[in-house]
């Protein structure tokens, strides 16, 4: 066969990509999968849960908040609460008999939108799970509370010098290896801390046990593109009192495409404008002299 | 230029006489403020810079109505949205002057970039009021970059576009201020400032509609598409030119002893309101595109979508047919009400997106509370009286004595 320079270039391409593209695509994998060994999360098994509410004063007490206000039970499952600056977790009342609670605090997300929405990284993703709020670099635009779908961020209203708040993950607490407070008081069970992995691998073995009575769906597995709380439970899944309209991608993906098209914007609008701006002042000045631009082309 | 021999016998005024207050003295100038306009301004400003400092002294939610669910009102819909899309006759008239070479519309460049910069600068303001934390707006950008965040976009283009549009005013500066050097070189940077303020308006406009990319659960389907982008890019050409037609027919009306009389005002709007009839035409289909494309067709028979009609049908086919009437016929005044009611139309646009049609689907509803209304109407009354000091003093609606061309650049 005849090496010219076309052909070299095909099978110069071709061997390039067959070298390259394994390796590149192994190598991708491994990073995903070696980030998702290392991410930690909780599975709620909404079965187990009694309502006691300790994970709420737990967390009052890790976060120093002045905590959701404590009534008999009856009076405090009457209504679904909802988290606010003084409580990151609340329990309500999903179902009556049996009966059955949910716990709600923030999703840590794998793909935050409130992250990717924060334009100072006040709002931060932590490679092993807790999203955390660096409370010095928020300029307060509320964007994060426009983007959570969870509604989960939560702002200081009523200060002159407000903060978001929300659940932390205890951050904190898991950096010098403790669980997270909420997790470490439970009493019944319904609270898993552990890795994401395996998790999910508990929980399909709950799902798919004999005679079973789980909704075949672990919530937060793949929601937004997966969450660090995950929930199971035997009750619809519409009940719990999560949002079952938020899709299975990242809310980061959303906005890809319009901050693809930033570097075209920079680089084809100063060419494209410069030349049409060459055209037009050359017209302009052909015309002056009272001639039409066109004439003058056909003497150049 | 007088003589010498002249010189002396003209009483020397001074620079303030000169420069502020209109070769008056002080006194006398303080007696021609004495008008019902500036009376009405400031009242409104004597309730509105109090409430303001109570904003800021007892927080947002001694000020405002703003929730947990509702955590943008008027202050981003209006003063931020709104006054963007509003500016956008700043690069609009300059791009069409400059870089397309159509003289025709030269006298309306100054006025509309001087539009642009204090749409910008009272848009930044009323941010400033709606920040929980304004004196971190440096932190993403200096040293906190939030890359994948549309908002870091936002604000750095913002940022740097208020810097743009401040130096593509700078000859006009520099002519009220006698400094031709300086001037000879700001006209040199204007062909470098148009390309650098389209590039960063194209990014800035269209990704204030990108922000609620990220709300597909809260924004109504029918507002919410992925071509919201393009939405707010095109219909801010639109709200530039027509905020251009509104603004100079005001402004020739409001300063006929300062507006230079040659200037074609008629003809300058209907030349604009055919390109604002095109525009609006395109984004009328555009947006029907959005509506197709999503499979939305059967929304329309709900109440949100009826109101989705008045917006698409009332305030963006109608100018658009409006428009292409008036211009061809010729009908000055048609032209100029259908500007209105097109800079009222991207108004509504603009708060459907960020609070009307926000939260569609749940029970908390945000309404603006006096406070923020009033603080809204401060600014726009500051940028209005701004506009008018800067106009009063600078060759802006005319060409400077000495610079006979000057409204060429």
């Amino acid at each position: 066969m005849k090496l010219n320079r076309r052909t070299f270039f095909k099978v110069a391409g071709t061997a390039g990509a067959v070298a390259l593209a394994p390796a590149s695509k192994a190598g991708a994998t491994s990073h995903a999968e070696a980030l998702a060994a290392g991410r930690r999360g909780v599975l709620v098994d909404t079965t187990k849960c009694i309502g006691c509410r300790a994970c709420e004063a737990a967390c009052a007490e890790a976060n120093v908040l002045a905590g959701p206000a404590m009534p008999d039970d009856a009076a405090v499952f009457a209504a679904p609460r909802k988290t606010d600056t003084a409580a990151f977790t609340v329990v309500n009342q999903r179902a009556a008999s049996p009966a059955r609670f949910v716990k709600q605090q923030c999703m840590h997300c794998i793909e935050p939108a409130c992250a990717s929405a924060c334009l100072a990284r006040a709002l931060d993703k932590t490679p092993t799970g807790p999203v955390v709020y660096h409370k010095d670099r928020c300029l307060g635009c509320r964007y994060c509370m426009v983007a959570c779908p969870f509604g989960v961020p939560k702002y200081e209203y009523d200060k002159a010098l407000p903060y978001v708040r929300k659940c932390t993950f205890c951050a904190e607490r898991q950096a010098k290896g403790e669980a997270p407070a909420c997790t470490s008081v439970c009493p019944s069970g319904a609270l898993t801390f552990g890795n994401r992995n395996e998790l999910i691998e508990t929980a399909r073995e709950r799902l798919y046990a004999k005679g079973s009575s789980y909704v075949r769906h672990i919530y937060g597995e793949n929601e937004v593109g997966g969450t660090s709380w995950m929930y199971i439970t035997d009750i619809p899944i519409e009940k719990l009192g999560l949002p079952t309209d938020v899709g299975s991608y990242a809310y980061s993906s959303l906005t890809q495409a319009s901050l693809a098209a930033v570097p075209f914007v920079l680089t084809l609008w100063p060419p494209l404008l410069m030349g049409i701006y060459s055209f037009s002042k050359r017209r302009n000045e052909v015309e002056a002299r009272g001639g039409s631009a066109r004439e003058e082309a056909d003497h150049v | 230029m007088s003589s010498p021999t002249t010189a002396p016998a003209a009483p020397a005024r001074s620079w303030a006489a000169d420069k502020l207050f209109l070769g008056l003295s002080f006194w006398e100038y303080a007696k021609s403020l004495a008008t019902p306009g500036n009376f009405v301004a400031g009242l409104i400003m004597a309730v509105g810079l109090p409430l303001m400092a109570y904003r800021f002294i007892f927080g947002l939610g001694a000020a405002t109505n703003l929730s947990q669910t509702n955590p943008w009102g008027i202050w981003i819909g209006f003063d931020l949205l709104s006054g963007v899309a509003l500016a956008a006759g700043g690069y609009t008239l300059a791009t069409a002057v400059y870089i397309f070479g159509l003289e025709k519309y030269h006298a309306v460049v100054r006025p509309a970039v001087l539009t642009g910069f204090l749409g910008y600068l009272f848009a930044v303001l009323g941010l400033a009021a709606d920040l929980g934390r304004p004196w971190n707006l440096p932190v993403p950008i200096v040293y906190s970059f939030g890359g994948p965040s549309v908002m870091f976009e936002i604000a750095w283009c913002v940022v740097l576009y208020l810097t743009v549009l401040f130096m593509e005013f700078l000859p006009p500066i520099f002519e009220w201020l006698g400094w031709p050097k300086a001037r000879l070189w700001a006209v040199r940077m204007t062909i470098g400032l148009t390309v650098f303020g389209v590039m960063l308006s194209t990014l800035h406009q269209s990704s204030l509609g990108a922000l609620f990319l990220m709300a597909p659960t809260k924004l109504h389907p029918l507002w919410y598409s992925p071509f919201i982008p393009a939405y707010f890019f095109i219909s801010s050409i639109a709200a530039g030119l027509s905020m251009v037609i509104v603004e100079s027919a005001l402004s020739h009306r409001a300063f006929q002893s300062r507006a230079d009389h040659h200037t074609d005002v008629d003809g300058i709007a209907l030349g604009l309101a055919r390109g604002a009839s095109i525009v609006l035409f395109a984004y009328f289909f555009v947006k029907l595109q959005g509506i197709a494309d999503g499979g939305r067709w059967a929304m329309l028979a709900t109440p949100y979508g009826y109101w989705f009609l008045v917006e698409m049908i009332g305030f963006i086919l109608l100018p658009s047919m409006l428009f292409a009437y008036g211009a061809r016929h010729s009908r000055v005044a048609l032209v100029r009400w259908t500007a209105a009611w097109t800079v009222l139309g991207i108004v509504v646009n603009r708060l459907n997106v960020s609070v009307i049609a926000m939260n569609w689907n749940v029970p908390d509803r945000y309404v603006p509370s006096f406070m923020e209304v009033w603080i809204s109407i401060t600014l726009v009354t500051l940028g209005v009286s701004t506009f008018r000091w800067i106009v009063n003093r600078m060759p802006v609606l005319n060409a400077h004595p000495e610079y006979p061309d000057s409204s060429s650049h």
